[in-house]
C-alpha cells in the first residue's frame, strides 16, 4: 500500500487523530475543557472503584441481613446466589460495571427495586431542602460578609467573625434539637419534625419533587402551605452552619477587593460608596467565592444527611443512613456515586466557568 | 501588653477553653459521685442539686456521663489530629519533593477523596470497619488526611527550589534526610493551624457519627451517643438530655476553631 504524503484529507486514521489533536491544542480553551473531562472521568473512574471495593468489605452478610434472623444455612446461600455473592469479588466487578454502563445501579436488597428508581424518587427532597437551605445562606452571609469586610477591623467585623467561628463550631444536630425544641415543643411555631408533609395532606402531582413548587404549580395553597411549614426550620438549620464558612469567604473576598487600585481610583473620582460595594467591589469579590461552592456543596450534602435524620426528612441522606445499618450495598454505592458525580460535575463548571472568565488559568 | 492581648485574643481564649476541657478529661472522671454506665431507679430526672444536669432514661447522670465524654472525645479528636498531620505532611512532602509520576497518581487519588464531603467518607468507612473507638479514629483520619498531602505537597514544591534545598543536596545529605529534615519543617506553619481545624472537625465528625449509630454506640458515655439518646425525647421536653453534652461539644469545637483562627493571625503577622 503505498501512502499519499500531499493529500491530507486522505489520511489514515493516526494522524487524522493527531490533526485532531493539533487543531484542539492550538485553542487554549477547547484544550482545558478536553483536559479537564478527561480528569473528571478518570476522577470517577476511580470513584467507582473505590466505591464498589469500599464497600464489598463491609462486615456482615448482607445475605444474613435479608434472610433475616430464623433463616437456616440453606436459606442463606440461596440468596446468596441470588443476589450474585458467591461470586469471586472481580467477577461482581465486572458485572457492576456493567449494569452501570446501562444506567442500572443495581437492585436495593431491602426493597428490591433499582437503586436508580429509588435514588430518583427521593433526590428532590434532599435537592428542595438543600436549595432552600443555599437561598437562606446566601441571605444570611451576603450582608454578613460585606459588612465585616467595609467596617473592617471594628467592633461589627469582630462580632460577625466571631458569629462565623462559633457557626463552624455548632453541631448541626444539637442546634437542630434546640430549633425543634423552641419552634415545636416550647413555641408550637413549626409542626412536629416529621417528613415533609402533615400526615393525611397528600403529596402535590409529581412535576419537578419539589413539594412547594408542585402544590403552587396545581393551585393547591394548603399543600403548598403545609410544604413550606415544614421546610423552613430545617432549611435555616442547615443555613445558619453553611452560612459560616460562606460569611469568612466572602468577607475575605471582599477585604481583598477592596484593597484593589481600581477601588481607590472609584473612591477618589467620587462614586457613591454604596455604588462601589455593591456594583464594583460585590462583581469581583464573586469569582472567589465562585470558585469555594465545591467546598459549601460538601457542606449542604454533608449536613443534609444529619438533618434529614433530625426532621426525618425522606430525602437521599436518610436512605443512605438506612441501607449502612443493613448492608445495603447497592444503595450506599449508588449513593457515593450519585454524590460524587454531582460534586465532579459542580466543579467541573466552576472551573470552566472560571477560566473563561480569567484567561491565566488555562493557560496554565 | 493590653494591645498584644486584645491582637490574640481569639488564641488565648481558644487555648484557656481547651486547658478547661484537658483539666476535665485528666481529674473530672474521679470527681464524680456516679458511674457513667451505672443505671438507677431515679430516671428523667430535672436538673437539681442531687444531679445537676439531670438524669436520662436509664437515671445514669448526665454530668457524670458529659465529663467522662470529655476524655473519650478529646482523645479521639487529638489523635485524629495528630495521626492525619503526621502521615499527611510525611506523604505530601515526599511526592512534592520527588514529583513525576508518583507524584500524578496520588493526587489523583487524592482528588478522588475531595470528591467527596470528608463526613460521608468517614460515615461510609466506618460502616465499613464497624463499631468501635479504633475504627471511628481511622474512618476520621482517612477523611482528613488528603488534606494535609495537598497542603504540605504545595509548600513542597516550592520550598524545594530554595537555594539551602541546593545546598543541602550538594554536601551530600541522603534523600530521606533532605526530605524530612531539612524541607519538612519549612512547610509545616499553614498544617499546624490546619492541625487545629481538623481537631475542630473531628470532634464533630465523631458525635456525629455516634449521633447517627456509627462509631462510638451505646451505652458508652460520649457526646453524641448522649445527644442522640436526647433526640428520642425530642418531643416530650427532656431537654437536659442532650443540651448539656451539646453544649460540651459545642464548646470544645469552638475552642479548637479559636486556636485555628488565633495561629493563622499570629503566624501571618509574623
Amino acid at each position: 500500500m503505498t501512502t499519499t504524503p500531499d493529500t491530507g484529507a486522505m489520511d489514515n486514521s493516526p494522524s487524522l487523530w493527531l490533526t485532531f489533536w493539533e487543531i484542539i491544542r492550538s485553542y487554549p480553551l477547547l484544550h482545558y475543557l478536553f483536559r479537564r473531562l478527561g480528569l473528571a472521568l478518570l476522577t470517577l473512574v476511580g470513584i467507582v472503584v473505590v466505591a464498589f471495593f469500599l464497600t464489598s468489605v463491609l462486615p456482615g452478610n448482607p445475605a444474613v441481613v435479608r434472610a433475616g434472623p430464623l433463616a437456616n444455612e440453606e436459606r442463606i446461600q440461596k440468596y446468596e446466589k441470588e443476589m450474585g455473592l458467591d461470586r469471586p469479588l472481580a467477577v461482581q466487578f465486572g458485572d457492576y460495571v456493567i449494569h452501570l454502563g446501562q444506567g442500572n445501579l443495581g437492585e436495593s436488597w431491602t426493597s428490591r427495586r433499582p437503586v436508580q428508581d429509588e435514588l430518583k424518587e427521593r433526590l428532590p427532597a434532599t435537592a428542595e431542602l438543600g436549595i432552600a437551605a443555599f437561598v437562606a445562606t446566601l441571605a444570611i452571609s451576603l450582608p454578613l460578609g460585606i459588612l465585616a469586610a467595609v467596617y473592617s477591623g471594628t467592633a461589627i467585623d469582630w462580632a460577625i467573625r466571631l458569629f462565623a467561628t462559633f457557626g463552624a463550631s455548632v453541631a448541626l444536630f444539637w442546634l437542630a434539637l434546640i430549633c425543634i425544641h423552641l419552634f415545636y415543643y416550647k413555641w408550637h411555631i413549626a409542626p412536629p419534625p416529621l417528613d415533609r408533609l402533615t400526615i393525611g395532606i397528600d403529596e402535590p402531582p409529581n412535576v419537578t419533587g419539589f413539594f412547594t413548587i408542585d402544590s403552587l404549580l396545581a393551585g393547591d395553597i394548603d399543600t403548598f402551605r403545609d410544604a413550606l411549614n415544614h421546610l423552613w426550620l430545617p432549611a435555616l438549620t442547615l443555613a445558619f452552619v453553611v452560612s459560616a464558612p460562606m460569611t469568612k469567604m466572602i468577607r475575605a473576598a471582599m477585604l481583598d477587593v477592596l484593597d484593589k487600585d481600581f477601588i481607590r481610583t472609584a473612591r477618589a473620582v467620587g462614586v457613591p460608596f454604596r455604588q462601589i460595594i455593591l456594583v464594583d467591589a460585590l462583581r469581583n469579590a464573586f469569582i472567589p467565592v465562585l470558585t469555594t461552592s465545591g467546598i459549601v456543596f460538601g457542606y449542604l450534602v454533608a449536613g443534609n444527611v444529619i438533618v434529614e435524620r433530625v426532621f426525618s426528612w425522606a430525602g437521599i441522606g436518610q436512605y443512605v443512613w438506612q441501607a449502612l445499618d443493613v448492608n445495603n450495598l447497592n444503595a450506599v454505592r449508588g449513593f457515593i456515586l450519585l454524590i460524587a458525580t454531582v460534586y465532579i460535575l459542580l466543579n467541573l463548571v466552576i472551573d470552566l466557568l472560571y477560566s473563561l472568565i480569567d484567561p491565566r488559568i488555562r493557560l496554565n | 501588653m493590653l494591645r498584644m492581648l486584645l491582637r490574640h485574643f481569639t488564641l488565648l481564649l481558644g487555648s484557656a477553653i481547651l486547658m478547661g476541657f484537658i483539666a476535665v478529661a485528666w481529674v473530672g472522671p474521679d470527681q464524680m459521685k456516679y458511674e457513667p454506665e451505672k443505671v438507677s431507679r431515679n430516671t428523667y430526672e430535672k436538673p437539681s442539686p442531687e444531679y445537676r444536669f439531670g438524669t436520662d432514661k436509664f437515671g445514669r447522670d448526665i454530668l457524670t456521663r458529659v465529663v467522662y465524654a470529655t476524655r473519650l472525645d478529646l482523645r479521639i479528636a487529638m489523635t485524629v489530629a495528630v495521626v492525619s498531620f503526621v502521615v499527611g505532611s510525611v506523604i505530601g512532602a515526599i511526592v512534592g519533593y520527588y514529583g513525576g509520576r508518583l507524584d500524578s497518581i496520588l493526587m489523583r487519588g487524592v482528588d478522588i477523596l475531595f470528591a467527596f464531603p470528608a463526613f460521608l467518607l468517614a460515615m461510609v468507612i466506618t460502616g465499613v470497619l464497624g463499631d468501635s473507638e479504633k475504627n471511628v479514629i481511622t474512618a476520621v483520619t482517612i477523611a482528613y488526611i488528603p488534606y494535609f498531602v495537598r497542603l504540605t505537597r504545595g509548600q513542597m514544591l516550592t520550598v524545594r527550589t530554595l537555594q539551602y534545598a541546593d545546598a543541602a543536596i550538594s554536601i551530600g545529605n541522603p534523600s530521606w534526610r533532605v526530605i524530612l529534615i531539612h524541607l519538612l519543617p519549612n512547610t509545616l506553619t499553614p498544617s499546624l493551624i490546619q492541625m487545629s481545624m481538623v481537631a475542630g472537625w473531628a470532634i464533630l465528625d465523631t458525635a456525629g457519627l455516634a449521633f447517627l449509630g456509627l462509631g462510638i454506640t451505646s451505652p458508652t458515655a460520649e457526646w453524641g451517643v448522649m445527644i442522640s439518646d436526647g433526640a428520642q425525647r425530642i418531643t416530650t421536653g427532656e431537654w437536659w438530655m442532650w443540651l448539656y453534652p451539646g453544649a460540651a461539644l459545642v464548646l470544645a469545637a469552638f475552642a479548637f476553631n479559636l486556636i485555628g483562627d488565633g495561629l493563622r493571625n499570629l503566624l501571618r503577622l509574623q
